[in-house]
C-alpha cells in the first residue's frame, strides 16, 4: 500500500485540479480517506484543509472510515426497489448493527447502498466481496452471512 | 448607458448591473453579494431582474452592464420570485427570532419583512446540528445558517485563512471545519470578519456581557474598564457627537452612570507600545536581530503566526498588544496608587475585535473583551444612549493621556506611522522634517511598501491591510530575499475600525469616514508624538525605568507558542 506521501509525489505538480485524482488514488489505497490523509493532501496542495474535507463529503464515492473485512453493496436501483430491496438493506441494518458509517461495530462488514450495479435481471441483487447474489430472498442472504462468519 | 426602470443610468467599465443600480440608488434586494465580497457567486438568486430580450431572470450580480441594456428590478414577476426564494430560505430556519442575538439588526428579517412576508407558506424539515462554542470568540449556530457562503467566501477569499467551508450534499449541506470540529482547533484566528458577513445569527461573537453585568452589581469587585481607539471613532457613525474626544468622554460618562469606577484610554498604551516597539526595532537594526520585525498589536494575526506560520514567531515583535500592556498596568499599578477599599479590580476592554477575547483569555489580565457591538447593547440595557447631551466624563489618571499617534493606531497604517514619527526622533534626535504625517502608510491598498532615509540609513517598511496578503511577505521573509525592516500587520482590512466587533453594517464607506476621523483628531491632537506623551514618560519614570528594562520585559512583553497542529 502507498503513502499518502509517495501517491502525492507521483503526481507531478499539484494544483486544486488535483485534488479530487488524489483523493481517489489515496482512497484506492487505503480503502477510505482519514483525517490524517486530508490534513496530508491539503498542506501537499496548499489549500485549507476545511476545502479537501468540503470536496470530498460532497461526493458520495469518497469514505471516511475504513471498510470492514466484507463489503456488501445493497442495490437500490429501480428493479431492485420494486422487488423489495429496501427490506434487505434495512435487515442487514438491524442484524449487522450498522452505524451511520455502514459498518458492523465488529469491523467484519461494511455495507453500502449503490444506485444500480446493472443486474436488473436478477434483481434483487447484492454485490458481496464483489461477487453477485441474485434473487435474493432475506433467509437467501442471512445463509450468506451465517457462512461467512456474520454470528450476530 | 443602461435603462434601469426606465431610467437612464452611465455605467463604468467591469461593473455589473447590480452594482450600476445601487450606485444609482435603486435598491435592488441581494443577500449573497456584500460589501467587501471577493466575487460574486450568483448562490442565492435573490438579486434576479428582468432583462428585455432574455426570457429567464438573470442574478444582477453577475450579469455585467452593457449598453442599450434595458432592466426592470421590481416587476411582479421578480417579485413573486425573491419572496419564494425568502420563503424556502426560512422554511428549514429556527422560530426563535425574539430570542436571537441578532434581534433587531438582521439582514434576513430584514428581507424577509421588506418583501411582505408575514406568514409561512412552506414549513420544511428543520436542522439540528450541534452549537459550537469550543472558541473564546465566535460562536456558529449551524442551524440559523442560510447557507449564503459569504463567511466563506470572506475567510477563504479575504482573510486568506479557510477555517470553514461547505460540506457534505444536498440538505446535509453546512458550513463547518473540516472534520466537523470546534473552531478552536480549524486554523481559525479568531478575526469575527465572518461575523460581520453573516446576515442571519449563524455566526455571533460571545458575548461577555452578562458576566460584566455581574461584576457591576457586585459589592466586592471595583469594575474599571480601557476603550480602544477604534471605539469611539466608530461609535460617532450613529451618535450626533463630532470629535473623538467628545465622544470617549460621552462613553466614558456613559460607562460610569452603570457602575464603571474608571475608565482609561487604550491609546494610552499606545504610545507606550510605541515606545517599546520602537525601541525593540532599533535593538534588532543594532544587533542583527531577526528583521524584518513584524507588529504584534493585531490578536488575530499573531494567531495566524502561532497556528499556521510558526517559523515566523523569530520575526513577531515580543512587544503586548495595547490592550495587554493596559491590562498588565492596571493590575500592577492601580491598587498601589489608589484606593480600592480592598476590592478585586475586574478590567473589561472595549475594542473592535473578536480576538481580543482571544488574546485576553490567552494571557489573563483582562476579565472581560466586550466588542462595540456589545458595549452598545451594554448600555441599552442600562437605558442609555450617546447623545450630545449626555453626561461626559474626562478619562481617568494615570492613563488618561494619548497623542494623536496613539489614536491613529485604529487604523490600518497607524501603528507604522506612530513608529516612524519616534523611530526618527530616537535616531537622529529630531522630528521628521516635513511634519508628522506619513503619507505613505495611509490609504487602503492592501499592501504599502515604503523606505525612507534616516540619518543615511534606508529604512524598509510596508503596512499590510488585512491578512489576505500576507503570504507574499512572509514568503520572501523564508526566503531570506526580504529587503524589509518593520512590516505591520492588521488582520481586518481597514484595521481595527474594520474588525470582526464592529457594527454588522460596516462597509469600505464605514472605513474610510472612521479613518477620517481618527486622522483629524491626530491632527488637531497638541502632541502627535508618542515619546512626548508625559503620562508615558512619568510611568517610565516612576515604574518602568527605560524601554526593554527589566520591569518593561515583566509587564509588556511576551513570548509565543509553536500551536502548528500535529
Amino acid at each position: 500500500m502507498r503513502s499518502v506521501a509517495e501517491v502525492v509525489t507521483g503526481h507531478g505538480p499539484l494544483t486544486m485540479d488535483s485534488l479530487i485524482p488524489v483523493l481517489q488514488e489515496v482512497q484506492a489505497e487505503s480503502g477510505y480517506l482519514s483525517d490524517g490523509s486530508m490534513e496530508e493532501i491539503s498542506a501537499a496542495i496548499g489549500v485549507p484543509v476545511s476545502r479537501v474535507y468540503g470536496v470530498a463529503t460532497f461526493y458520495r464515492q469518497f469514505r471516511f472510515a475504513p471498510l470492514g473485512e466484507h463489503v456488501i453493496q445493497v442495490c437500490r436501483g429501480t428493479a431492485c426497489h420494486v422487488k423489495g430491496s429496501l427490506s434487505i438493506a434495512d435487515h442487514l441494518k438491524r442484524r449487522l448493527k450498522l452505524t451511520s458509517d455502514g459498518n458492523s461495530p465488529d469491523g467484519k462488514f461494511t455495507v453500502v447502498t449503490v444506485a444500480c450495479l446493472g443486474a436488473c435481471s436478477i434483481a434483487p441483487v447484492v454485490k458481496l466481496d464483489g461477487e453477485f447474489h441474485g434473487h435474493l430472498t432475506i433467509q437467501k442472504l442471512d445463509a450468506l452471512i451465517d457462512e461467512i462468519g456474520g454470528d450476530e | 448607458m443602461i435603462t434601469i426602470n426606465e431610467r437612464e443610468i452611465e455605467w463604468v467599465p467591469d461593473e455589473t448591473v447590480l452594482q450600476a443600480a445601487l450606485r444609482a440608488g435603486i435598491a435592488i434586494p441581494h443577500l449573497c453579494a456584500f460589501a467587501g465580497s471577493p466575487s460574486p457567486q450568483a448562490a442565492c438568486r435573490i438579486c434576479m431582474v428582468e432583462v428585455e430580450g432574455t426570457p429567464r431572470l438573470q442574478t444582477s450580480c453577475t450579469l455585467p452592464a452593457r449598453d442599450g441594456m434595458v432592466v426592470r428590478t421590481h416587476t411582479p414577476r421578480i417579485q413573486r420570485a425573491r419572496r419564494t426564494i425568502v420563503e424556502l430560505l426560512l422554511a428549514s430556519h429556527p422560530d426563535d427570532c425574539l430570542f436571537c442575538p441578532r434581534s433587531g439588526d438582521c439582514e434576513l428579517a430584514r428581507l424577509a419583512a421588506d418583501l411582505g412576508i408575514r406568514g409561512r407558506r412552506y414549513a420544511g424539515l428543520k436542522k439540528s446540528h450541534p452549537l459550537d462554542v469550543s472558541s473564546p470568540s465566535v460562536i456558529r449556530e449551524p442551524n440559523k445558517c442560510i447557507l449564503c457562503g459569504r463567511c466563506v467566501a470572506v475567510c477563504h477569499s479575504v482573510q486568506g485563512v479557510g477555517a470553514i467551508d461547505f460540506t457534505g450534499r444536498g440538505f446535509e449541506t453546512r458550513i463547518s471545519p473540516a472534520f466537523y470540529t470546534g473552531l478552536n482547533v480549524s486554523g481559525c484566528i479568531f478575526c469575527g470578519q465572518c461575523i460581520r458577513a453573516c446576515p442571519t445569527g449563524a455566526l455571533t461573537e460571545k458575548s461577555q456581557g452578562e458576566d460584566v453585568i455581574r461584576a457591576l452589581a457586585d459589592p466586592d469587585v471595583m469594575v474599571v474598564a480601557q476603550v480602544a481607539p477604534a471605539v469611539p471613532a466608530t461609535l460617532m457613525d450613529a451618535a450626533e457627537i463630532s470629535s473623538i474626544t467628545e465622544m470617549l468622554e460621552t462613553l466614558s460618562g456613559a460607562l460610569r452612570q452603570i457602575g464603571f469606577e474608571a475608565v482609561f484610554d487604550t491609546s494610552f498604551t499606545a504610545d507606550l507600545t510605541i515606545m517599546e516597539e520602537v525601541s525593540e526595532l532599533l535593538h534588532r537594526v543594532k544587533n542583527g536581530g531577526a528583521l524584518p520585525m513584524f507588529t504584534s498589536c493585531s490578536p488575530g494575526w499573531v494567531r495566524y503566526v502561532e497556528v499556521h506560520r510558526p517559523e515566523m514567531i523569530p520575526y513577531l515583535s515580543t512587544c503586548k498588544s495595547p490592550q495587554q500592556m493596559m491590562g498588565a498596568l492596571i493590575k500592577e499599578c492601580y491598587p498601589k496608587q489608589f484606593d480600592t477599599k480592598g476590592r478585586r479590580i475586574y478590567s473589561v476592554s472595549i475594542m473592535p475585535c473578536t480576538a481580543k477575547k482571544y488574546e485576553a483569555q490567552d494571557l489573563g489580565d483582562i476579565d472581560a473583551v466586550l466588542t462595540t457591538r456589545e458595549v452598545d447593547q451594554l448600555l441599552r440595557r442600562f437605558g442609555m444612549q450617546f447623545t450630545p447631551k449626555g453626561p461626559r466624563a474626562p478619562l481617568d489618571v494615570p492613563f488618561a493621556e494619548a497623542t494623536g499617534a496613539g489614536r491613529i493606531f485604529g487604523g490600518t497604517g497607524g501603528v507604522m506611522e506612530a513608529a516612524i514619527r519616534t523611530a526618527h526622533r530616537l535616531i537622529t534626535g529630531e522630528e521628521l522634517k516635513g511634519g508628522p504625517k506619513v503619507s505613505d502608510a495611509r490609504g487602503l491598498d492592501q499592501v504599502k511598501v515604503f523606505s525612507l532615509d534616516v540619518a543615511g540609513t534606508q529604512l524598509n517598511f510596508a503596512v499590510v491591510n488585512g491578512l489576505g496578503e500576507v503570504k507574499s511577505i512572509l514568503h520572501s521573509v523564508a526566503q531570506k530575499t526580504s529587503p524589509l525592516h518593520f512590516v505591520e500587520v492588521m488582520t481586518c482590512p481597514g484595521g481595527c475600525v474594520g474588525g470582526g466587533g464592529q457594527p454588522y453594517d460596516t462597509d469600505r464607506e464605514a472605513i474610510k469616514k472612521r479613518l477620517h476621523r481618527l486622522y483629524e483628531v491626530d491632527r488637531k491632537s497638541a502632541s502627535r508624538l508618542s515619546h512626548d506623551n508625559e503620562q508615558v514618560k512619568s510611568l517610565y519614570k516612576n515604574l518602568l525605568d527605560q524601554p526593554l528594562g527589566a520591569m518593561s520585559h515583566h509587564l509588556l512583553h511576551r513570548s509565543y507558542l509553536d500551536r502548528r497542529k500535529g
